[in-house]
């Protein structure tokens, strides 16, 4: 039963292989000015699937990489996964609305109930949303508004849907994730803070808040593995070398060092490249 | 046990009486308040239930006003013979006369009472009225306003008819009281002559009674319950529904019941709303009740709350009398219900909720949902009678689709083998997970004019913005809630870093709308989130707006209550969805459109009802003393602030009543827990127990000690050996004990060193007081080892120690703050939060204890004053409070706050104090082993009287948002030669930790020859040894010494 799911169980893995024109067309501004290695990237990317894969024994679904679509390895942002179903996002920017297609496309065919998001207003970029579990986040952002808050409101109604205002360009999640059921990883920066404290507020729940000095390093992929093994990819030590140490106070937990430096230099993080789904299909 | 205690007419009557001639007591206080408030409304309301039900007193008013009536009810023993007279002599009858009576639990001393009250009325049928004249009075007398003035007088002349009859037949009456007792109880008095001696097997005895009470139970003592139960006005009208004399003129209310059914009920015209509310849950054989309402819909087609409180008619106005049955506190954890009925009834309301999108649910969940209902209400699937259609006549969603359907089925194949209570329970356990789940709409527009939707909560307020939720306020950081006009404000609490409260507001769409959500968020505000049920705002002369309060059970309450049902599991017709189901498509009110079908399973559920309810309702009601109990609380914090509100209870009462006071708290501590032994076994022996009543006062108003010690002493002081010691009693009540006592003083010395420390457990308070032997006159000889004490003269000291068990009495207090920037607002209501770290009594216990213990100086001054130049050897008390767990937060501003107090109680007493005073409060981690600080004496002339406080450091309590339940409550005294020790053992739950208390009052008597210092230490020491996995949070060193020698100590 969708509500009765165990945060953290993933069955299957939906990425998107990084194409050639990675960076190339203006999906994304380069953030950081840095000259993107491609071969660096889809190393990384290589590195990141297996890890999906191997470590996390999740069934992997890789779409192919489109170069017509730059930034189509960002699956995350295309759709938001609950349970069994799945909101297709409406992304902000028109040029990434082509991904959505192919994306819609396995996750109709791993059965998951597919929700569209049909007001032309909306905009909701996935990488905004936060499900902590019990309760949706949505970053008010340069990217999602309120409309399209409302349709994962309106999508996933079981849940409480807060709207949480994020300043800059950055999404959501680029300074947030879970780190387990009840655990919210937070970076350091005055807009993660106030996030975090906007969450607090709007929350019925009570969590763990777990701050990380870079804002970059708070992206990480929690899984639950078996019953009881807790995994979280993160940043590694050398791509945030601050935070790395934070991960430790996580008691128990496998921790896989995971790098992305080449995506994040547009905006990705380790979440982004990822759609985690918890799907039996022999239902 | 007077003629007078009990009879509710009484009661009533006061206010006139008090009008007559000033009283000096407690009540005199009460009274003016009402007479102030309402005045005469009140009044009339009073009479009026009293006389449409003659037996339930209860004032449906409101809680408090109803407690008062029922305390004063329980203790009207003083004021109804004029006040005027000194209460000597009054006293000394009573006791003698009703001497049995007084060792009597409050339950039979009602029972009698109430079996008076009939005796009266049939008496005064004879005499002059009969009981349906009166009742043609209320009539007549509309208990409403306009026609007050009538009803007054009548009632005006009722009372003093009464009265007069009363005082005529007081023997008689009294005569028929104890034959009636004999009758009743007899063995219960055997058992507690037995109780005299043996004070081991007090407790089990109590319990024997109480069972015995409840075999004798019939519909009296039920009754007398129900007054006890103040809070628990459902019952009570039940019962009187019952027997309104046929001559009322009544209403048919056609009640929408939540299977869809329309159930017409039949109510006096001036019924209140829990009079049809009572009915129906009696119908439906529905105990926990708590959780539920009568809704009725307004012309604007809104949905109000019908006012159990107020009579339906002035609620609904011209409206139709219809009516819906609705869950009214969705319980945030369904499975925490004790009984199934209450379940399904939570399930007929959610799905309803669900049919109709109140309550929005993915698809996923709907389905699940659908198929636990389908499970519950046809069973198991079965594949032949079950075709593919057969769902479709139920609704499981606002809009139906077949895939929903499909899943429905799919869904409810896999729920094989669950019986109808599991799949509800599993309904339940996933519809409570759902983000609307309790959550109460309400449009409105924040201050830019965007719509926005508030919702009420258990948790408190969320502001939606469309299906987005923007903003969330807990009650914690909510300050106050008001209206004004179509406005609805909230003033929330500042943050860590802000400075400032803020208010926000909201625009309702108009007046009545933003004063239904105020409504709602007071009554959400108190259900889930106080122990007790605040009072209702005094009614001040400048006050406008509304005084509502929410006035039934909150859900700590009903949980304690239900855990007391022990009916079979009542059998309950779940009636097929089906029809409703489809009536209710495309229907956006939750009002069934047909009332249609009489609904089968109904009828079979009134059939059904099972004889046992009145068993259990009488345990139910049992406890609702509790709530009483912490309704006096509210009363006590609110005399605090000066306001000096109705007190429960009188001043100058006759021990009988203590007792009754006293057997009240036992009867609630038996309630809290189950293990009822260990709860009595403070009452140690009747004795004893007498003796206590005499000289505590159960009642945790301190300002009021004070007036009535000011009285008392300059009375006692003035009449009596004056010279002598003097019995000081902070409690005007224990004037007539103490007035014995001096008697028997008057010749000789007494010997006794009585060293008594009584313990009162309450639902939600404790009170620990206890009593010191000083040396006397005779002092300038200090006593030699064991025979010190045959030279102790006694005194009296009381140390008080208020101790909250349960959260709300600070929150209260809390509010007592919060409650003055109210007066000066108009048409505004506030309620006030408590913030959640003092949620727990610490901060509040620790004041009230040190508030209480500093007046003993005062009393000690004035006995000193008049025992100068006598030197001896005092006794010092230690007390000690070890708590597990969690440490009391100390707050020093209490303390000094207290130290001010004393100042104001010398001054009342206008007495100059000889001796000096000294009060150091030291927190410290290692508190317990710095006893030896209080070594370091002041040099004083006379005496000295020291209370140091030690506290550990830890300043806990954070966090603890459940209240506690207590569990048990203990006490022990042992002895020793020259200490006396003892031990006060509570346990609390709270959020499922479980926390023992233990407090030991040490005494230590003794003069020079005794090293205090070193006996105190041990004590400590023992205590220590004897709970190794404890730990010392607070030391209270009480330390009075006479120095007439150097260096004595």
């Amino acid at each position: 039963m969708a509500t009765t799911f165990a945060f953290g169980k993933y069955t299957h893995a939906v990425v998107r292989a990084i194409p050639d024109t990675f960076g190339k067309k203006d999906g994304d501004k380069n953030e950081q000015g840095a000259e993107l290695d491609l071969a660096k990237a889809q190393r990384q990317y290589g590195v990141y699937t297996g890890i999906l894969r191997q470590k996390l024994g999740l069934q992997l679904i890789e779409i192919p990489a489109d170069s017509g679509l730059p930034d189509s390895w960002r699956v995350e942002d295309i759709a938001i996964v609950q349970g069994d179903t799945a909101l297709i996002t409406r992304p902000w920017s028109a040029s990434r609305r082509k991904e959505v297609d192919a994306v819609k496309k396995v996750l109709e065919e791993l059965k998951l109930r597919i929700v569209e998001v049909t007001d032309q207003e909306a905009t909701l970029d996935g990488s905004d949303v936060l499900f902590t579990g019990r309760e949706f986040f949505v970053g008010l952002s340069s990217r999602t508004n309120h409309k399209g808050a409302e349709a994962v409101a309106d999508t996933f109604r079981d849940f409480a849907v807060s709207t949480v205002s994020v300043h800059g360009s950055a999404h959501l999640k680029n300074f947030c994730s879970m780190a387990g059921s009840d655990t919210i990883v937070i970076g350091s920066s005055d807009g993660a803070k106030k996030a975090l404290k906007m969450m607090e507020q709007l929350t019925d729940h009570h969590y763990e808040i777990l701050t990380v000095p870079d804002d970059a390093a708070a992206n990480c992929i929690y899984v639950k593995v078996g019953s009881n093994s807790n995994y979280l990819l993160h940043r590694s030590a050398d791509e945030c070398p601050e935070s790395a140490a934070a991960f430790q106070k996580l008691p128990d937990y496998t921790l896989v060092p995971t790098a992305c430096s080449e995506v994040s230099k547009l905006g990705g993080t380790l979440s982004s490249c990822s759609l985690l789904i918890n799907r039996k299909l022999e239902l | 046990m007077t003629t007078e205690v009990g009879s509710e007419t009484e009661v009533k009557k006061e206010p006139e009486q008090a009008e007559e001639q000033p009283q000096t007591q407690a009540e005199t206080e009460q009274q003016p308040e009402q007479q102030l408030v309402d005045g005469k409304q009140e009044q009339s309301a009073h009479s009026t239930d009293l006389k449409q039900a003659e037996e339930e007193q209860n004032t449906q008013e409101s809680p408090s006003t109803q407690q008062k009536d029922t305390t004063a009810a329980s203790e009207q023993v003083s004021p109804a013979p004029q006040e005027g007279r000194a209460g000597v002599e009054k006293r000394e009858e009573q006791p003698g006369s009703k001497g049995i009576a007084r060792f009597l639990p409050p339950w039979l001393k009602k029972q009698k009472s109430q079996s008076h009250v009939e005796q009266k009325k049939s008496q005064m049928k004879e005499g002059e009225t009969t009981e349906n004249q009166i009742q043609e009075k209320e009539e007549k007398s509309p208990t409403q306003s306009p026609s007050k003035q009538q009803s007054i007088e009548k009632e005006g002349e009722e009372a003093r008819k009464d009265t007069s009859v009363e005082e005529k037949e007081e023997n008689l009456i009294q005569d028929h009281q104890q034959s009636k007792q004999e009758e009743t109880k007899v063995d219960e008095k055997e058992e507690e002559k037995l109780s005299i001696s043996s004070a081991e097997t007090q407790p089990a005895k109590e319990d024997q009674k109480e069972d015995v009470v409840e075999k004798d139970s019939d519909v009296k003592v039920e009754d007398k319950k129900e007054e006890d139960t103040i809070q628990n006005t459902e019952v009570k009208t039940d019962r009187s529904i019952q027997k309104v004399p046929k001559k009322m003129k009544t209403f048919v209310c056609k009640v929408t019941l939540l299977d869809g059914t329309e159930y017409p009920c039949e109510v006096e015209k001036r019924a209140k709303g829990q009079v049809l509310f009572a009915k129906i849950c009696e119908h439906l054989n529905l105990l926990e009740k708590d959780y539920f309402g009568l809704t009725y819909r307004d012309n604007a087609d809104q949905k109000n709350w019908l006012d159990p409180a107020k009579e339906i008619k002035r609620q609904i106005r011209s409206l139709p009398w219809q009516f819906a049955f609705n869950v009214k506190f969705y319980p945030p954890d369904p499975s925490q219900l004790t009984e199934d009925i209450t379940r399904y009834f939570l399930c007929l309301q959610l799905r309803q909720d669900i049919a109709v999108g109140r309550l929005p649910c993915s698809f996923v969940t709907h389905a699940l949902l659908g198929s636990y209902t389908l499970q519950a209400e046809l069973g198991d699937y079965d594949s032949e009678e079950h075709r593919h259609d057969y769902i479709s006549e139920f609704q499981f969603a606002p809009t139906q689709t077949k895939e929903l359907e499909d899943k429905v089925v799919e869904l409810h194949k896999t729920h094989r083998g669950l019986t109808p209570a599991q799949a509800e329970a599993l309904f339940l356990e996933n519809a409570k997970k759902l983000s609307m789940y309790g959550v109460d709409l309400h449009h409105a527009k924040d201050s830019e004019g965007v719509d926005i939707m508030l919702g009420v909560c258990a948790n408190g307020l969320l502001i939606y913005k469309d299906r987005l939720r923007i903003n969330r306020f807990a009650w914690p950081k909510i300050l106050k809630i008001s209206y004004k006009r179509s406005n609805f404000y909230i003033k929330i609490r500042p943050g860590e870093t802000e400075q400032f409260e803020s208010t926000i507001g909201f625009k309702l769409p108009n007046h009545r709308s933003a004063k239904r959500l105020w409504k709602v968020c007071v009554e959400h505000h108190t259900f889930f989130r106080l122990v007790s049920p605040e009072q209702p705002p005094k009614a001040k002369f400048l006050t406008l707006g509304s005084k509502f309060r929410y006035s039934g059970r909150t859900q700590a309450q009903t949980r304690q209550a239900s855990t007391l049902i022990d009916r079979p599991a009542p059998f309950f017709e779940r009636t097929s969805s089906k029809r409703l189901s489809r009536s209710l498509d495309g229907v956006h009110h939750f009002t069934f459109p047909r009332s249609k079908s009489e609904g089968t399973g109904t009828k079979e559920l009134k059939q059904l009802q099972a004889p046992a309810v009145s068993a259990t309702e009488q345990i139910l009601q049992q406890d609702f003393s509790a709530p009483a109990v912490s309704d006096l609380e509210v009363g006590f914090k609110d005399k605090e602030d000066g306001k000096e509100p109705g007190s429960p209870y009188k001043p100058t009462l006759s021990p009988e009543s203590k007792i009754e006071n006293e057997d009240k708290e036992t009867e609630e501590q038996k309630d809290l827990d189950k293990t009822q032994e260990d709860v009595l076994k403070h009452q140690a022996s009747i004795s004893e127990l007498k003796r206590n009543f005499m000289e505590s006062s159960p009642e945790p108003r301190p300002n009021q000690w004070e007036k009535r010690l000011t009285g008392t002493l300059s009375a006692q002081t003035q009449g009596k050996a004056p010279s002598r010691t003097e019995e000081v009693h902070p409690d005007g009540r224990d004037l007539a004990e103490s007035t014995e006592k001096l008697k028997s003083e008057m010749g000789r010395e007494q010997e006794i060193d009585t060293q008594e420390t009584m313990a009162n457990e309450e639902t939600t308070k404790m009170f620990t007081v206890s009593q010191r032997s000083e040396s006397p006159s005779v002092a300038a000889k200090p006593a030699e080892g064991g025979e010190m004490k045959t030279q102790l003269r006694e005194k009296k000291e009381e140390t008080i120690v208020v101790r909250d068990v349960s959260t709300s009495s600070d929150s209260e207090s809390e509010e007592e703050a919060e409650y003055r920037p109210q007066v000066a607002r108009k048409d505004v209501d506030q309620i006030k939060e408590e913030p959640e770290e003092n949620e727990h009594l610490p901060v509040r216990s620790l004041a009230s204890t040190v508030h209480v213990e500093v007046k003993v100086p005062v009393e000690e001054k004035k006995e000193l004053e008049e025992k100068i130049e006598k030197g001896g050897m005092l006794g010092e008390e230690v007390y000690c409070t070890t708590a597990e767990e969690r440490e009391e937060p100390k707050v020093n501003g209490d303390v000094s706050h207290i130290d001010t107090d004393i100042v104001t109680q010398v001054i009342c007493c206008s007495e100059p104090p000889v001796v000096k005073t000294e009060m150091v409060t030291i927190s410290d981690a290692f508190a317990s082993q710095k006893s030896e600080i209080s070594t370091k004496e002041v040099p004083i002339v006379h005496t000295e009287t020291k209370t140091i406080t030690y506290e550990a450091a830890e300043v806990d309590g954070t966090g603890d948002s459940e209240p506690g339940v207590l569990m048990t409550a203990q006490t022990i005294t042992s002895e020793s030669v020259c200490t006396t020790t003892t031990t006060q053992i509570t346990k609390t739950v709270k959020g499922g930790v479980s926390e023992t208390r233990i407090e030991k009052r040490i005494v230590i008597t003794g003069d020079a020859d005794i090293d205090h210092d070193q006996a105190l230490a041990q004590a400590i020491k023992e205590a220590k040894e004897q709970h190794p996995d404890m730990s010392v949070t607070r030391v209270v060193v009480h330390k009075e010494t006479e120095l007439t020698e150097e260096g004595d100590d």
